[in-house]
This record gives structure tokens, C-alpha cells and sequence, in this order.
């Protein structure tokens, strides 16, 4: 019998769901590693963790969990894809990395090359399917019974320290304005106040490209693109970025792009919905004191 | 301690690339292949580690078409001691790739299987995890620096949150992220030097049974072009007229 199970790290991974369980259209459960929502399907398992453990030490167990479920499905994110490709492994199942679009319940929509080409790909069920919330029109989930379930990690990989959640800007994947900026933002005091202002006047989010984050101006947890975060705000700003095809992976599906760049040739301008060729040291601190909405 | 580097022969990463259209592939006419640039700083890894002492053996493999000795020759040029090209021309995927690569690792027992974080031809991100799984091996996705401990290594991964540093037992399976390391450049000597190293052509271990069948490629709409401004005060008056703040 087809079957979806949702499985979200924490609630703001549940938050995402409602879109892709509606456009899958099969009766839906969910299992919620941490947190305690009571929406997310008709039931609801909760681990309660209050970490996650390393995905090879909960793989095998999770394994035995969803071999009812002929969909399992995870929002697409670097732990997601750590995970379910290890279950998927462990089971032989399929999996469809960061599907954008569903023609049936075997068949998916995936972006591929750094978005520059959509692949239309078969799967029997069982599939693991690790999805791009942003494609999908958001819908609510399911008010569910909760059931409790007791996660023991195996033996395995272990964690010696990790970063924590920064409180402040809203969450790149998640924001509805985003400032971002490339290699010419110089150093990483210069990137937090230039950017950093215009995105905290705005209340939105900053992004960077690799090369920004490579050369120490930005961490890189900010990088958007083939290898970062994929995201689609409202209004996204690129500041200093030239457009390549591995940055514009990750925003084409930004309603509103506007670039600025002292080079009028630069290939984001064949994507940006306005340009202005200028120094961005010059047009940001002006936009912070000009938009209307920005608090200076 | 023998490494294991898996690479894949991808379409340039620097290229426009588009389907064909009629649908049925890419269009890659004209275009160079190259080693995965991940792969390249999985094996570049690998070199190091052999640099310091701490691998005797490294060995580069690939699953796929005779094309693919192309790859294998610059893996040896880049430092590989030996190759394997396992030859097969059926269409691949990462639940085919992972199981093959296990027959290898099986027989072959390295103490590390050093590899890409993904393909940049199929985006995939699948093929390290899969084939951990299949060995029952712990695993560190994304990796951005690695230290050797005495059974083991010191892994701090790229997570979607910042960095998070873990500690795997060998043997272990490791999936590289960009910043790793800088591949170096390759040298005249080592592409003579790699002349003379073993590329071993070998039959497939499996029945390389896919999971995942593409049926058709196609190019994403195009985003229309946009306005140009002159001035900042344009450019606040063009955003504000979009209704996004
Ligand atoms: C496998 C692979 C994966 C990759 N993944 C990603 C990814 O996920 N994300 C990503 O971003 N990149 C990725 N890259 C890197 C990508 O190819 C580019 O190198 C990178 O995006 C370039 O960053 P940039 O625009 O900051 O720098 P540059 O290309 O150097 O561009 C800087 C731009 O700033 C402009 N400029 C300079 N000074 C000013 C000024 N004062 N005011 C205004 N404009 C100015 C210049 O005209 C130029 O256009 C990847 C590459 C590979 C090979
Ligand atoms: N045909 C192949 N031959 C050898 N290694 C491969 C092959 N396909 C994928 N890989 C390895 O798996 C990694 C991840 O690829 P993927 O899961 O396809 O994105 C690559 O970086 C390679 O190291």
C-alpha cells in the first residue's frame, strides 16, 4: 500500500512538509526527531531527541522503522541528504535528490548540473525523496495522534563538537529578503557592516558565494549556490557577485533579483530583474538610508 | 593504510551546459570532460596523506565507459599509485555505482574510501553515504579537514548550521567538501611518471541494476531579462515598485 512518511529533524523542517505531502497526494505519517509538534500527519512519531545523533548511528534502526512506507520523505539540507542516502543504502532503495516537481508518485522532477538542465526520473517505490520546499505551494498538514518513540543510537561516528544555531537573522532557506554578497566585500568586518547592515535594516537574511566564503569574508553556513544553500526570498540583493552558473543555482527561484556590479558584462545581469552597474560600496549604505521600510 | 578514491568522469563544471533537443541527454558536444572536481580534492587528500606518511597505497577507480582512462591517467599523474577502470557502458546511478564500489572495497580492503561529496554532472550527493551503508562502515559526509588518529581520523564536516567536528573509526568511508584543500597543479614529471603506472581494466563484480531510470532532460525556462538603473534613487523606486520590502 502507498504510504508517505515525513521525517523532519525539528519543527521547522515539518513546517516545510505541507506542500510536498499535498502534492504527493497518498495518505501521509510523520516522525519528528526533535520537537513536539502535534500537526504532521495522521500519526505522529516522536523521538524526543534533544540532539541528533550521527546518521550512521541511527541509520540501521530508522531502516527497520520505514520499511512499511513506500515514500519517505526529508526536506533537502546537508543533513538530510547525510542520512538518507545511508537508510536508502542500507534498504537498496531508490532516491531522488532535491526533487522540484512530482508527475506521479514514481515519477519526480530533479535540477541537475548546477540547475542548468531538469531531469524527468523514474522510481518504484520504495523512494527516499529529499525535497526543495520552495517549489512546492504551502499548504497545512495533518492534525495527527502522537505516539512516542525511543531512538538508541548504535555504535558509530561521534560528534566532538558542533556549531550552534545563531539567534538573530532569520534562516537563509527561510528568508523572505537576503542580502548577499561575493569576493569583493574584503575582509569579514567589512562583509558583517556593509551587508550585515543593509540585511538587519531590512530584517532579512546575508548569503555569500564560494568565493567569499573561501577566502574567510563569510562563513559557510551563508553559502548559496550548487554546493550551498538554495534559496528563493523576495527580493534577493547581490552585491559583487558576478553570476556564475553555480551561484545562480541556488537562486533562481528568488521572485525579485537585483544586482550590483561595477562590470557591466557580468553574467548576473543576464538574470537579475534590475541592474544597476555601480560600487556596491557606494549603493548599499545609500539603499539602507533610502528603502522605504529600512531602519538605518 | 590503503586509500580508495572513487572518481567519475563529469562534463566540464565550468560549462553552459543544455539538454539535447530532442531530450534524450545532455548536449555535451564540444565540451571537455574532466575528473570531478571534487574527486580531484579527494585524491589530492589522499597525496598528502601519503606525503606524511600516513597512506602507503592509493588507489583510483572508476565505474563507466573507456573514455573514463582519460581520468584514471591524470589520477595517476596527480599521485595514484594504480587505477581501476571497471568497464561497463550501462547507464549508472548512485544505488548501482555504491553497490559495485562495495564489491571493490570488499575485495580490495582499503582502510579509507576517500571520495566526492557529489557528482557536479548529476547533483546527486548519494554514492558515499549508500556505499558505507552497504560495508557497514561509520561515515563523515562534506569533510573540510581531516586528521588521522591512530585508528581512526578527526573529521570536521560543513553542516548546514556551521562546522561540526567527529570522530570515525577505520575503516571509515569520507566524503570531501570544496574547501578541503587546493588541488595542486600537475606537474610534466608526474603525467611521464604516470605513464608507466598500472591502469588495470577490469569486468563489473554486479549487475550494476538501477534504481532510478531518467526518462527525459530538459532546459529550465529562462528567467526574462531585466531593467537597468542609473542612480540609487532608480534603484530604490524600481524595488519599492516590485512590492517586495
Ligand atoms: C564544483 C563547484 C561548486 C561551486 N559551488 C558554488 C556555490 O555553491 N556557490 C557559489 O557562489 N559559487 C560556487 N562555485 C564557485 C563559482 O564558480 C564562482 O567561482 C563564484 O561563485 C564566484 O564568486 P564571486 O561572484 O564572489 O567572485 P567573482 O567571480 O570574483 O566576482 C566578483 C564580482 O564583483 C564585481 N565587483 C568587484 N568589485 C566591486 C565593487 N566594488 N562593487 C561592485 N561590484 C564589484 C566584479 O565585477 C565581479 O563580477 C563552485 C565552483 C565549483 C567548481
Ligand atoms: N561511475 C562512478 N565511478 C566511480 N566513482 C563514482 C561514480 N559515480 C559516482 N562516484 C563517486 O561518488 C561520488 C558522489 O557522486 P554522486 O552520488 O553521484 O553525486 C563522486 O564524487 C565519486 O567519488
Amino acid at each position: 500500500m502507498s504510504r508517505l512518511l515525513l521525517i523532519a529533524f525539528d519543527e521547522s523542517d515539518l513546517n516545510s512538509c505541507g506542500g510536498f505531502a499535498t502534492a504527493l497526494g497518498l495518505p501521509y505519517d510523520a516522525l519528528l526527531l526533535s520537537g513536539n509538534s502535534t500537526v504532521g500527519g495522521e500519526k505522529i512519531f516522536q523521538a524526543g531527541l534533544t540532539a541528533i545523533p550521527t546518521a550512521d548511528t541511527v541509520a540501521g534502526l530508522l531502516a527497520v522503522f520505514v520499511h512499511t512506507y513506500s515514500h519517505v520523505a526529508f526536506v533537502s539540507s546537508m543533513r538530510s541528504k547525510d542520512l538518507a542516502a545511508r537508510i536508502a543504502g542500507i534498504l537498496d532503495a531508490a532516491m531522488i535528490t532535491d526533487a522540484i516537481g512530482i508527475e506521479s508518485p514514481t515519477t519526480f522532477l530533479r535540477p541537475m548540473v548546477a540547475g542548468a538542465v531538469i531531469a524527468t526520473v523514474d522510481a518504484e517505490p520504495p523512494v527516499f525523496i529529499t525535497f526543495r520546499p520552495s517549489n512546492f505551494a504551502p499548504a497545512e498538514l495533518t492534525a495527527g495522534t502522537v505516539v512516542p518513540m525511543g531512538i538508541e543510537p548504535a555504535p558509530g561516528s561521534k560528534v566532538v563538537k558542533a556549531s550552534a544555531k545563531t539567534a538573530g537573522r532569520p534562516d537563509l532557506s527561510q528568508a523572505k529578503i537576503i542580502v548577499s554578497g561575493g569576493k569583493p566585500l574584503k575582509d569579514a568586518a567589512t562583509f558583517e557592516t556593509v551587508l550585515g547592515g543593509l540585511a538587519d535594516a531590512l530584517g532579512g537574511a546575508v548569503g555569500a558565494t564560494r568565493a567569499a566564503v573561501d577566502t574567510g569574508i563569510a562563513p559557510n553556513e551563508l553559502q548559496v549556490g550548487q554546493t550551498g544553500k538554495i534559496v528563493a526570498p523576495n527580493l534577493y540583493i547581490a552585491a559583487g557577485i558576478s553570476g556564475s552558473t553555480q551561484h545562480m543555482a541556488g537562486i533562481k527561484d528568488s521572485k525579485v533579483i537585483v544586482a550590483i556590479n561595477k562590470d557591466g558584462d557580468a553574467p548576473i545581469f543576464e538574470v537579475a530583474d534590475i541592474g544597476i552597474v555601480a560600487d556596491l560600496f557606494d549603493v548599499l549604505p545609500q539603499l539602507q538610508a533610502k528603502l522605504p521600510g529600512a531602519r538605518s | 593504510m590503503r586509500i580508495l578514491i572513487p572518481i567519475k568522469r563529469v562534463v566540464d563544471p565550468y560549462a553552459k551546459v543544455r539538454a539535447l533537443p530532442s531530450g534524450e541527454g545532455l548536449d555535451t558536444a564540444g565540451l571537455k570532460f574532466e575528473i570531478n572536481p571534487f574527486d580531484e580534492i579527494a585524491l589530492e587528500e589522499a597525496v598528502r596523506m601519503k606525503e606524511r606518511g600516513e597512506a602507503t597505497e592509493l588507489i583510483a577507480i572508476t565505474i563507466g565507459g573507456s573514455e573514463c582512462e582519460e581520468q584514471l591517467r591524470k589520477s595517476l599523474a596527480i599521485g595514484a599509485d594504480k587505477a581501476i577502470l571497471v568497464e561497463t557502458t550501462s547507464a549508472l546511478d548512485p544505488s548501482a555505482v555504491s553497490t559495485e564500489l562495495a564489491a571493490w572495497a570488499k575485495e580490495l580492503q582499503p582502510d579509507l574510501i576517500l571520495m566526492g561529496k557529489q557528482g557536479t554532472e548529476n547533483d546527486e550527493n548519494q554514492t558515499g553515504q549508500r556505499l558505507a551503508a552497504k560495508l557497514d562502515w561509520p561515515q563523515a559526509t562534506f569533510a573540510s579537514k581531516i586528521e588521522k588518529l591512530a585508528s581512526g581520523f578527526q573529521v570536521t564536516r560543513e553542516t548546514d548550521l556551521g562546522e561540526e567536528v567527529v570522530e570515525v573509526a577505520q575503516p571509515a568511508v569520507i566524503t570531501v567538501d570544496l574547501r578541503l584543500n587546493e588541488p595542486r597543479y600537475i606537474a610534466l614529471p608526474g603525467i611521464i611518471k604516470a605513464r608507466s603506472k598500472p591502469l588495470e581494466r577490469a569486468t563489473p563484480k554486479t549487475a550494476l541494476t538501477v534504481k532510478v531510470k531518467t526518462r527525459s532532460y530538459a532546459n529550465p525556462p529562462a528567467r526574462g531579462a531585466g531593467i537597468r538603473v542609473n542612480s540609487v534613487d532608480e534603484l530604490v523606486a524600481a524595488i519599492a515598485a516590485k512590492g517586495v520590502l
